[in-house]
């Protein structure tokens, strides 16, 4: 089946009240290495994540992907949250759920949920209730539940924001994972170390705008933009 | 306080002995209260969830109106429905009036807003949790507003027992719409003002007992529920 990629942004503005959180972004999404957004609190990162995977309604420009049928457009998209919404169930249940909501074959989802929760080191817990799990754990069946789905296309929207550095840690081992079996990873982040680690190319958003777009390497190497510039250096302490 | 050991000792009695008309107002009032939970729910329940999720002109004032209904005194809940069905009144036809039918709907009106107000805030509360993740999974329309309400069932049945309480503890409503007619339409609650007024405290302190009982009960099963459901599942 031909690729839901590229995905294709034109002049993309979002408003709210007046003010422009999103200004006028044009850009395209390639398959192939991860995409991560970076910015400061306040860029725009989660917003855009959000336009792309259609949970907002831009109020300027387009948006275009590689594939017209808005089916395939729904089920070749996953999206995991900074904070990971758990049904109240059980962690396998929440992966059936998705699986069902996807138009799965019944017969098939509970493999697949457990093969999911394989790969994130999580089928010993397959049967706690989701809601009881340690944070790092829900963010785990969170990335399981998405990748349960097989999507073509991974939005991560600050995954490792709320959590300790063992759980970023594993959370970004299944991240590389995920995009090591195909699937192109786009993350926002506004932590430098992240970045580097996961990135193939870099998009820096800066309130609202596209400051500057990179080559991972060449981005920390030789920011062309002034505001990246800035970025970098006054994060870099932290990281 | 001799006089009130004495009423004790023979409301326990009498609740021992399980005397007949205590026993028949006791049911009499389950079966009213409980009916009228039961249509409250019917219709707060999805009327809660729609102003939840709903984005209409006059929303914000009919949450308003729906908080402050909440304390609707039951006398002037009696008193509406009692124009409603009395001989001249719209729905006089029915010859419902004085009937335990009455009382089952002044009920239900009087406890609707308190399921449809509760209701309302636990599925907005959810669905500001949820909505993102849910409409990112692909669910919709039915489907998602079922996923949610699944979800926090326990929140739901709160609400539908705070309804129970209310209207089993009333008594202003039945009273004007029932008649407290003996052996058709007493209730616990209208049986013990009668009984008080009368002088037959025995009676009336055995079906006080009970009715608190009933409540403590109640109340005892809401926070098991609640808290069994949230130590399990989070």
């Amino acid at each position: 089946m031909a690729s839901i990629l590229p995905l294709r942004l034109h002049e993309l503005s979002f408003k709210v009240n007046g003010r422009r959180i999103i200004d006028r972004v044009s850009l395209a999404i390639e398959s192939g290495a991860s995409t991560v957004i970076l910015g400061a609190n306040g860029a725009g990162k989660s917003v855009l994540m959000r336009l792309m995977h259609g949970l907002l309604v831009p109020s300027g420009g387009r948006i275009e992907w590689g594939s017209e049928d808005p089916r395939r457009l729904r089920r070749a998209q996953a999206m995991v949250f900074q904070q990971p919404v758990m049904l109240r169930r059980s962690a396998i249940a929440n992966v059936v759920y998705a699986l069902a909501c996807a138009g799965v074959q019944r017969a098939e989802r509970e493999v697949r949920a457990l093969n999911a929760l394989d790969s994130v080191r999580l089928r010993a817990l397959a049967h706690r209730q989701a809601r009881t799990l340690s944070v790092g754990e829900q963010q785990r069946v969170a990335l399981a539940r998405a990748w349960a789905l097989n999507p073509e296309v991974l939005f991560l929207d600050e995954p490792t924001a709320s959590l300790d550095p063992g759980a970023t840690r594993e959370i970004e081992r299944v991240i590389r994972a995920i995009a090591a079996a195909g699937a192109k990873v786009v993350m926002s982040t506004h932590n430098l170390g992240q970045a580097k680690r996961l990135g193939g190319e870099i998009l820096f958003l800066h309130e609202g705008r596209l400051a500057e777009r990179a080559p991972v390497d060449r981005f920390f190497a030789e920011p062309a933009s002034a505001e990246a510039e800035a970025f970098i250096r006054g994060e870099l302490p932290w990281t | 306080m001799n006089s009130i050991f004495e009423a004790t000792r023979h409301a326990l009695a009498l609740i021992g002995g399980g005397d007949p008309e205590l026993v028949r107002i006791v049911l009499l009032s389950l079966k009213v209260s409980l009916s009228a939970v039961f249509c409250a729910a019917l219709l707060g329940l999805p009327l809660g969830a729609a102003i939840a999720v709903g984005r209409f002109p006059g929303r914000h004032a009919l949450i308003v109106l729906l908080n402050a209904l909440m304390g609707l005194p039951p006398v002037v809940v009696g008193l509406a429905v009692y124009l409603l069905l009395s001989r001249a009144g719209p729905l006089g036809e029915a010859g419902l009036l004085f009937t335990p039918g009455a009382m089952v709907i002044a009920q239900t009106v009087l406890i609707l807003p308190i399921i449809a107000a509760l209701s309302r805030q636990a599925v907005e509360d959810a669905w500001r949790e949820y909505e993102e993740q849910l409409r990112s999974l692909g669910a919709q329309g039915l489907d998602a507003a079922l996923t949610l309400l699944w979800d926090i069932r326990f929140s739901l049945l709160t609400a539908v027992l705070a309804g129970l309480g209310r209207a089993s503890a009333e008594v202003g409503a039945v009273m004007i719409v029932g008649g407290n007619i003996d052996g058709v339409t007493r209730v616990m609650t209208t049986a013990i003002a009668l009984e008080t007024s009368k002088g037959d405290l025995p009676l009336a302190l055995g079906l006080g007992l009970v009715l608190i009982l009933i409540v403590i009960l109640l109340n005892t099963g809401a926070f098991l529920i609640k808290e069994t459901a949230e130590r399990r599942s989070g």
